[in-house]
């Protein structure tokens, strides 16, 4: 019955943010863009409406937070009740505070990775498709054999040998992540580079910076957005995944992956309180989801 | 005929080469290790003696070439080396928990399968429907999902109400069908993450199928629906399916990890993360070895079926 | 007349979805066709020729809709019947035959598994029969080997031999009509011929009526009773063949026709250096020779017309004179001196001499950048002008090229039509201010209208601007337009070459006198006068 209930909640929810936000979206927009926000689907909207609010949430954390972010506040455990009006956690620090900094931790430590990954890895992918020959299929042969070695698996060997740091996570994630971007960079640059305007800009004489700048990268854009978005969900919940099993982010910074670990015994107790962060981390993810599908869907219809 | 063999030892050789590329690339980064394995291992109170003994005990003063090759040679013969840890043979770590690990994924595999090939080709038949929308959205959504959301919300709906135990425990005298019954929840879990990614690609994968010309050629023909999909679709489709169903299983050899964790149960992943958190580097690689083995042998696999259902390649010119 | 009519088509109106908003593709057409007929469907891309060719078997594409009027075929209603009902007409009384034979061949099954399905699905005839119909058929199609040829599969067969299968397939349930939706469009005119000769035959043997699609004039001449003349998705006219090649009744079709009688004078004789001189150039990709020991000369003013059908090596040759493929034999000449083999190692105003037009404007030029750094770029790079003196140049080019430049110099180029784009191609070879341009088939992915236009205009910039032309076309028309020196090619060598009214009048070779004999003209009795000529030959692929 409950799980009957929470589902109706849900569904109402999603379609009040979805047609609200599509509204507000509608009225702020540009007037060239309007058509596409009254086009965009419900899931869309409320991908991009979840997105802000993740946002606003991360960059004023400190004023919205009603206590520090690593605040002892007394007992553990603490059920839902005024002032903590999510409990406490197993050390006592208030989980509605951890839970706000863990939108600024958690999703700005994944933002980095992902944007550090997309770097390398596209900025390679691109360089390889361009210049090909010896340098592309060692760089791609060697991508390949990376590959094989599914991502998690990877990463908690690399975190075996160089410890596990915040720093060390986000390079260890990243360099892991990279070899994926260069892979779609590449693919989606080898259909570039065989069109005949690049072979009109070669033939020009231009440069190599040029001809990555001006006539690969603008073509690329929209492929390599989605899938920033995409790589954004993967290194998010790589990085909780690996939190969540005590090799990630470390306490005291509030994380939602160390959280739900931390407070996963109060599960067999039947109180949600773990759900909350791993519910944060999902929410997050579908929204970004939600709204990568969209722009995939309408980057594949204007196709036709 | 001798196409297709020669094809297939093609890709049987190249499978090998990456194997060998993935062992050098596993071993090499212990070679990255920042300072000396023996100090990391015994920390920094640690007297100069047992380091020595310790070093030597490894084989740490031999070239890395040797020690790859010791390595590899032990590795072939099913020889991992010791846990630092445990001071147990690594083999003998990972023999059972192996056996658990492969009967998880096996039992999320035979549920996910079926179940996403059918829900996939459905959604692709009638596409743009609302069947099609909603499985869409909630594919996505569960692809979304953290494996350990996913989880607790099992264990809080059907382990609270005592439907199913939230916890594994294997001992000699389980019987296969408590097995699958005790590790419901955790394939279910596994089978939910699994499908959605599969269902979406199995339908991608039909749906570019049915834009050829030649199902427009059948449908013209007169051909019905069921017909157009069995004789002129499928044929077609197998190697596709092939392809996503390896990636798919693939996907579910490292889902087994954070799993394995949350339901505490005695597989590969749960050794692998002790490893990681005591930094028994041995036995990660052994693991990461055995893990990126099957992935190479998955996908090798969906390789050589594809190549022996692609009529373009059974028949050559 | 009333109970011979086969096919009743009235006020068919077809939409087609873009996003989520429907629009008209068939605006209203009606269409008859008696017992026995065949009406040929013409008009350019987009006139909805293939919409409405499917909408005679009751069939509207996925994101098609059909949204009024009435389609009777032989007294049933396409439009009320159950699917079921109509399923049973398609592919037994009623057939199709796709353009590209080579995607509509399941590559999963032999040829003869494909050719009994309907007739054993159907019901008309077991599986027995068929394979021996089969047989019957395709030799009456005069395909190779009739015998053994049903068990390939399709990617074993040539498409020439591909198209006839797909006739014969067509026919195996003896049908009462077959849609042919530019059955010959992607082949190469020799084997164009082949194709028509083969499905004329098999439908007047059989009586079947038919519709037949196409773009090319000259084609459904040769096939159709009656012609119908489609303009987005309206109907311009209908006539019978004989009288409408006579006497069109409407400016559409008259200008249709005009396009093929564009023609410039030819140009005073070469003398002195040639700009470019390719001399016995070997190039290839690998192991294998695509050219072999080609040579020939482009002087200043002139068209070169370089000809030949796919395969020929004729865009490889252009390949070897831009650099792209450094040859492994010969050198190409440029004002009579050597050019470096790659364009790697040419200088920036070597580069600047050669310029190149492709056919696809759509992938020759880059769709993120708006049309003053398009054609802006080269005259930058090249001639170093900035700021105002740049900004008048693009203009003065957009001038040259017909098109306003206020209006269009911040436009993309999706934001062009088709002819457009390619008029911009033609100002970024300008740009550069170049000695030879090389036109790789420039006009074949236009409309006929469109091609006349760019012609034109290439032709004006000739004169005024003193440019060498290298025009590769595998269309025999376009270079009785255009040119004023012919170089034919086949498999990679030079067949032969010399003035273009030579070469018409009176081809050496036995290979060009083919290539000419095969384009088909404007006259309903050419094919029956060439097949009557080739007679003591044999047809073969």
């Amino acid at each position: 019955m409950i799980i009957l209930i929470s589902i109706i909640v849900g569904l109402a929810l999603f379609f009040m943010i979805g047609v609200s936000a599509r509204s507000a979206l509608q009225a702020v927009a540009p007037a060239h863009h309007k058509p596409t926000f009254r086009d965009m689907p419900l899931t869309a909207s409320f991908g991009l409406a979840v997105i802000l609010f993740y946002i606003f949430v991360a960059v004023f954390a400190p004023l919205i937070a009603p206590y520090g972010e690593s605040e002892v506040l007394g007992a553990q455990f603490l059920p839902w009740a005024s002032p903590h009006y999510l409990g406490t956690d197993k050390l006592g620090r208030d989980m509605l505070t951890g839970l706000i900094y863990g939108a600024r931790n958690t999703v700005g430590i994944a933002f980095a990775t992902t944007a550090l990954a997309f770097f390398v890895g596209s900025f390679l992918g691109l360089w390889a498709a361009l210049v090909g020959g010896w340098l592309d299929q060692s760089l791609s042969r060697f991508v390949d054999a990376l590959m094989a070695i599914p991502a998690l698996i990877f990463s908690l060997l690399l975190l075996t040998i160089f410890g596990t740091s915040v720093l060390t996570l986000i390079l260890v994630i990243a360099a892991v992540d990279a070899t994926r971007v260069y892979r779609l960079a590449r693919s989606v640059a080898q259909g570039i580079v065989v069109m005949d305007y690049i072979e009109a800009a070669r033939l020009r004489g231009e440069g190599m910076w040029r001809l990555i700048r001006r006539e690969i990268l603008p073509n690329a854009m929209a492929p390599l957005v989605a899938e920033f978005g995409l790589r954004f969900c993967f290194v998010f919940l790589a990085i909780s995944a690996l939190s969540f099993l005590g090799l990630g982010i470390k306490p005291p910074t509030a994380d939602w992956g160390s959280m739900v670990r931390e407070n996963a015994t109060l599960i067999t107790f039947g109180d949600i309180t773990p759900l909350l962060p791993a519910g944060a981390i999902a929410l997050l993810t579908v929204a970004v989801n939600f709204v990568v599908d969209w722009q995939l869907h309408r980057a594949s219809g204007l196709k036709e | 005929m001798n196409e297709i063999w020669r094809m297939i030892g093609q890709r049987l050789l190249l499978g090998v080469l990456t194997l060998f590329i993935i062992s050098v690339v596993i071993f090499g980064a212990t070679e990255l290790l920042p300072g000396d394995l023996a100090r990391e291992l015994l920390g920094q109170s640690a007297t100069e003696e047992t380091l020595a003994a310790l070093r030597e005990q490894l084989g740490l003063n031999d070239p890395a070439p040797l020690r790859y090759w010791n390595w590899l040679a032990g590795v072939l013969q099913g020889d991992f080396g010791m846990s630092m840890a445990t001071q147990k043979p690594i083999s003998e770590l990972v023999g059972a928990r192996l056996g658990n690990t492969l009967f998880l994924a096996l039992y999320a595999a035979a549920l996910a399968v079926p179940f996403a090939l059918l829900l996939g080709v459905l959604a692709a038949l009638w596409r743009n429907s609302i069947f099609d929308r909603a499985s869409n959205a909630l594919a996505l959504t569960a692809i979304s999902f953290p494996e350990f959301f996913v989880a607790y919300t099992l264990i809080l709906w059907l382990a609270q109400s005592g439907l199913f135990p939230s916890m594994v425990r294997i001992t000699g005298s389980t019987t296969t069908g408590e097995m699958l019954y005790m590790a419901f929840l955790p394939a279910l879990t596994l089978t939910l993450v699994v499908t959605a990614h599969m269902m979406r690609m199995t339908r991608a994968a039909i749906i570019n199928l049915l834009a050829s010309p030649y199902i427009e050629m059948a449908r013209l023909k007169g051909m019905s629906p069921m017909r157009v999909v069995l004789r002129h679709a499928v044929p077609n489709a197998l190697a596709p399916i092939i392809n996503v169903v390896a990636l798919n299983l693939a996907y579910l050899i490292t889902g087994v990890v954070v799993i394995e964790v949350v339901f505490v149960y005695p597989g590969l992943g749960q050794l692998m993360i002790d490893a990681v958190s005591n930094r028994d580097i041995a036995v990660v690689q052994a693991i990461t070895l055995i893990f990126a083995s099957a992935y190479v042998l998955l996908n090798l696999l969906a390789d050589v079926l594809s190549t022996i259902t692609n009529p373009r390649l059974m028949h050559r010119k | 007349m009333e109970n011979t009519r086969l096919l009743t088509i009235k006020g068919l109106k077809i939409e087609g979805r873009s996003g989520d908003a429907w629009h008209e593709i068939i605006k209203g057409v009606d269409l008859t066709l008696h017992k026995g007929e065949v009406l040929g469907l013409i008009g350019e891309s987009g006139a909805g020729k293939s919409t409405l060719g499917l909408a005679a078997m009751g069939f509207a594409r996925d994101g098609c809709r059909i949204s009024g009027g009435t389609i009777d075929f032989d007294g049933i209603d396409l439009r009320t019947a159950s699917e079921t009902r109509r399923r049973g007409l398609r592919g037994k009384r009623i057939a199709y035959v796709a353009q590209s034979a080579a995607a509509s061949f399941n590559p999963a099954h032999k040829l003869i598994d494909q050719y009994c399905e309907a007739p054993v699905v159907h019901g008309v005839m077991p599986r027995k029969t068929a394979e021996d119909d089969a047989v019957d058929l395709y030799r009456r199609m005069r395909l190779p080997n009739p015998d053994a040829i049903g068990f390939r599969y399709p990617h074993q067969v040539s498409g020439g031999q591909l198209q006839r299968a797909m006739t014969a397939m067509a026919m195996s349930c003896r049908p009462d009509l077959i849609i042919f939706d530019e059955p010959t469009t992607a082949l190469d005119v020799t084997t164009q011929i082949e194709v028509m000769a083969a499905i004329r035959d098999i439908v007047r043997q059989f009586g079947t009526a038919a519709i037949y699609i196409t773009h090319d004039l000259a084609v459904v001449a040769q096939m159709a009773d009656r012609i119908k003349v489609l303009l987005r998705g309206d109907e311009v006219e209908e006539a019978d063949t004989r009288s409408m090649l006579a006497a069109p009744r409407e400016d559409y079709t008259r200008s249709l026709w005009a396009v093929r009688s564009f023609a410039r004078a030819e140009h005073p004789s070469a003398t002195g250096i040639p700009v470019a001189s390719v001399g016995n150039v070997t190039a290839g990709y690998g192991a294998v020779d695509v050219l072999k020991n080609i040579s020939f000369d482009i002087h200043a003013g002139r068209t070169v017309a370089v000809v030949g059908e796919s395969g020929s090596g004729k865009s490889t040759t252009a390949r070897v004179i831009t650099g792209l493929l450094p040859p492994r034999e010969g050198e190409v000449l440029f004002n009579g001196k050597a050019l470096p083999a790659s364009f790697k190692a040419r200088s920036r105003d070597e580069l600047r001499q050669c310029q190149m037009i492709y056919q696809m404007a759509d992938t020759a030029l880059n769709p993120k950048l708006r049309l003053r750094e398009l054609i802006g770029r080269p005259a930058a790079m090249y001639l170093g002008l900035k700021g105002k003196a740049l900004d008048s140049r693009i203009r003065d080019l957009l001038a040259l090229i017909e098109l306003e430049p206020d209006k269009y110099i911040d436009r993309l180029p999706s934001e062009l039509s088709g002819g457009q784009k390619q008029r911009i191609g033609i100002a970024r070879a300008l740009a550069a201010e170049p000695q030879l341009i090389i036109c790789d088939e420039v006009t074949s992915a236009l409309d006929q209208i469109v091609q006349e236009g760019i012609l034109k205009l290439l032709d004006r910039l000739q004169n005024e601007f003193n440019l060498a032309y290298m025009f590769i076309t595998h269309d025999l028309a376009t270079v009785k337009a255009i040119a004023d020196e012919v170089v034919v090619m086949q498999h990679g060598a030079v067949v032969e070459r010399g003035a273009k009214a030579e070469i018409f009048a009176d081809p050496k070779e036995d290979y060009t006198r083919l290539l000419l004999s095969s384009v088909p003209e404007m006259d309903p009795d050419w094919l029956n006068r060439l097949l009557v000529a080739r007679s003591g030959l044999t047809p073969n692929d």
